[in-house]
């Protein structure tokens, strides 16, 4: 096995940046995914940069509109005219 | 609960108890994704609405081979996309919009691609571990100022919660298509809540 042809080569903080939604999707190759994490361990930057990229995917789970009053009267209506329910 | 056959059952016999929970659950995700769409409130209102009465006088057919959510979400993205054509909305995802920016401003990387200096980091609440009330509005607009294909994946996707599955279902691409434009999407939204390039740099 010629090891130092298949050492990977390390990651840095570009590359890594781009690799994100591959790794939060679970669609990193394990090689890759092993190279990320490798990186992720060592670099303060990157551990934050993806911390905070949680949060804002986090956060945006947060801000769907409310139901609507109205709607739910016309899907009602709708409801007996439609089918007569009970 | 709702995939249980007796749910089902019980929307098909017209049982309101039953159409009432399925609105409380659907009906606020469904105008959410209905928004990023169709940008009028009307033409959102409208889309909502015809996707409830699709689902009244079709629940009799609903075969149960996709789930319910999947299933509403695939005639509410139906409606939409039509309504958008008839508002000469061309949302096309033929092809990926934009050329393939990177994540973050290279300005924020030396000749070595490592960071100049730690990425700023976004305010967050401490207890809910989610961005801070301010950010967080920020968010809501810059979500809607994506273009079309990001701000339609990055809905249905995060704002939402469906899978990758489903959303290439509904929108008809690939599963690395989507996973490229959730990619630039997300990317843009962390631009715009604030640079992760480093104050006054080298």
């Amino acid at each position: 096995m010629r090891l130092w042809r298949r050492r990977a080569q390390p990651l840095v903080c570009q590359q890594f940046v781009e690799l994100v939604t591959d790794y939060l999707e679970d669609r990193l190759p394990a090689r890759e995914r092993a190279r990320f994490e490798a990186h992720l361990a060592e670099c303060d930057g990157c551990t934050g940069y993806l911390e905070d990229m949680r949060r804002m995917i986090a956060t945006m789970g947060t801000v769907v509109p409310p139901s609507d009053p109205h709607t739910r009267d016309a899907l009602m209506r709708a409801l007996r005219d439609l089918r007569g329910g009970r | 609960m709702r995939e249980d056959p007796t749910f089902v059952a019980r929307l098909r016999a017209g049982d309101q108890d039953a159409f009432e929970a399925l609105f409380a659950r659907f009906d606020g995700p469904l105008r959410g994704a209905a928004r990023s769409f169709v940008r009028t409130p009307t033409a959102v209102e409208e889309v909502v609405q015809e996707t409830w009465l699709a689902l009244v006088k079709g629940i009799e057919g609903f075969e149960g081979r996709s789930s319910l959510q999947t299933w509403l979400f695939k005639i509410l993205v139906n409606r939409a996309r039509t309504r958008a054509a008839r508002d000469s909305r061309l949302l096309t995802f033929s092809s990926l919009e934009g050329d393939a920016s990177p994540a973050v401003d290279p300005d924020a990387f030396g000749g070595d691609g490592r960071w100049k200096s730690a990425p700023a980091r976004l305010e967050f609440d401490p207890e809910s571990r989610l961005l801070g009330s301010e950010l967080r509005s920020q968010l809501v607009g810059a979500i809607d100022g994506l273009p079309d294909q990001q701000r339609i994946v990055v809905t249905l996707r995060d704002v939402i919660g469906l899978t990758s599955v489903e959303v290439c279902e509904m929108l008809e691409i690939t599963e690395a298509n989507q996973r490229v434009i959730l990619h630039r999407g997300r990317a843009r939204l962390r631009a715009e809540l604030g640079p992760a390039t480093v104050e006054g740099g080298p």
